[in-house]
């Protein structure tokens, strides 16, 4: 037990210490927010979908948890590199608990980073439909922050280089941020599309998220709830039995 | 201490270690000499639990690596060839973290923490991120951090590669000082003849994957007709280089170098 809390501790610490990058990985949903929230906004609203800005917050913030929380496990791979990950398999410690260590961790960093991303929603103009829903909003953001996390490590787990990263950026994580609705609504896209977006396990995230924060629901947030709770089993599964087989 | 009987490791067709037997004793400090390739850090995988062995028997303080691993880890040190800190974090908190892993009781952590890092000289540096560290401080850090969990045996994989000579004798300084007051088998590898010579009470050479000799230094010299340990092994070895193909690790670690000064 005391293994997974300093292995969580130590992710926290770097992402405390790390100012800068704290910072840089602000810029980029605010980016989104500015350019697509104001870029989009009147054509949004004249197709008679509402404030853009309430629709797409959710999406921003569920971008954020994404991206936060893959990064975390690829940073495995400067671990590998750097020989510290070493120093944590040979110790006596079963490697569940590393993984879980890190894995909570980066999930941990995630639903920080996603915080203020929110506060950053706020002052562009954004506001939650039920304030007294917002910790049910927090439930929905840690247990995404769970499913990439576990997917991070999983693939930290078989990265073996830099050129990998660049190939899960543009084939993984990119496909599962624009098709998961973060920027558009879902509902009345052609059967392909449809397909496809409903089997991206970030759909359900952004859902929930714009459900509760905007009152826009597609599915129901139990199905949300479901299908997050089960890919991020099954994605711990995965991540668990990936980190074990790791070969020095 | 360590016992290895007729150890094989295979890689597809090839054998990095091919039936490579000896002994230990508790309390000895054995070197390990071989150019690079001859598989000395497929060995001491194999004997650190990292490998499991394609045959032969490995004991290690009367258990067996590849079935006991979290008993056998927790029993002995490690200091690998290419560095395992934690730069983003504090020499206290690299050694924090080691006692929370090896499960050093919570009483005796931080004076058994402050006691080793005031031996090997970083007490007043403890609280600096372990990447403003020379290459030096960062051994030593390793080495202290490897005595952490007082284990019965410490492995050292080429530990003063690339150290200038001051730091490389303050080293042996320590792991012989130690050795001997707290009785700690040592294992190590290294190129430096001199030094395999003057810490190591016995040595085995190996080569091409197979032990080619063992015995004191004095025997291997007298074995060879050498006047020195360096013409000793020349002589087992041959002259020939090997070279080692660079592995990802060490091209991305190029890269890294290039991008950032942060680690």
């Amino acid at each position: 037990m005391s293994a997974i809390y300093i292995l969580w501790l130590r992710e926290l610490k770097r992402y405390v210490r790390s100012k800068a990058q704290m910072v840089a990985s602000l810029a980029q949903p605010l980016l989104y927010l500015v350019a697509l929230g104001f870029g989009f906004g009147p054509v949004f609203e004249k197709s008679g979908n509402g404030d853009y800005r309430q629709f797409i917050s959710p999406g921003i913030i569920s971008m954020s948890i994404l991206f936060t929380s893959v990064f975390s496990g690829i940073a495995m791979l400067w671990d590998r590199q750097f020989g510290f990950l070493k120093e944590t398999l040979v110790a006596p410690v079963p490697r569940i608990q590393i993984m879980l260590g890190r894995t909570l961790g980066g999930a941990t960093v995630a639903v920080i980073q996603a915080t203020l991303v929110f506060i950053a929603c706020l002052v562009v103009g954004f506001r939650p439909v039920h304030w007294e829903l917002i910790p049910l909003a927090y439930l929905f953001m840690m247990l995404i922050a769970l499913v990439f996390a576990a997917l991070g490590t999983a693939i930290g787990s078989v990265l073996q280089d830099m050129q990998g990263f660049q190939l899960i950026m543009n084939f993984l994580v990119l496909p599962i941020y624009f098709l998961s609705g973060a920027l558009y609504p879902l509902k009345d896209l052609k059967t392909g599309m449809k397909i496809v977006t409903r089997l991206d396990p970030l759909s359900y995230g952004v859902d929930a998220l714009r459900n509760i924060l905007s009152g826009i629901p597609n599915f129901h947030l139990a199905t949300d709830l479901a299908l997050l709770s089960g890919v991020a089993v099954l994605f711990l599964g995965l991540g668990a039995w990936l980190f074990s087989r790791i070969q020095l | 201490m360590i016992q290895v009987e007729h150890l094989v490791k295979k890689f597809g067709e090839f054998s990095a270690v091919k039936d490579v037997s000896f002994d230990v004793q508790k309390g000895e400090i054995f070197a390990f000499l071989g150019p690079n390739g001859a598989g000395k850090t497929t060995t001491i995988k194999m004997l650190t639990t990292l490998l499991n062995p394609t045959s032969g028997k490995i004991t290690l303080d009367g258990l067996d690596p590849s079935h006991e691993k979290h008993a056998v880890r927790q029993r002995f040190g490690i200091v690998f060839q290419d560095p395992s800190l934690d730069g983003e974090q504090t020499a206290f908190e690299n050694m924090e973290l080691h006692a929370v892993l090896y499960k050093v009781p919570r009483k005796v952590r931080s004076s058994r923490i402050e006691q080793l890092l005031k031996l090997f000289e970083l007490w007043e540096r403890k609280d600096d991120y372990v990447k403003t560290f020379s290459g030096g401080m960062k051994r030593r850090l390793e080495i202290a951090r490897a005595f952490l969990h007082t284990p019965k045996i410490l492995f050292l994989d080429e530990p003063t590669l690339g150290l200038d000579p001051q730091t490389r004798n303050q080293l042996w300084t320590h792991v012989k000082h130690l050795n001997e007051s707290e009785q700690v088998t040592v294992f190590l590898t290294t190129h430096y003849m001199d030094e395999a010579e003057r810490v190591a009470h016995r040595i085995a050479i190996i080569d091409h994957g197979g032990i080619v000799a063992q015995g004191t230094s004095q025997e291997l010299k007298q074995q060879t007709n050498s006047d020195s340990l360096e013409g000793a092994f020349l002589a087992l070895t041959g002259s020939t280089i090997r070279d080692e193909a660079a592995t990802s690790a060490d091209q991305l670690r190029q890269v890294a170098k290039m991008w950032s000064n942060r680690r």
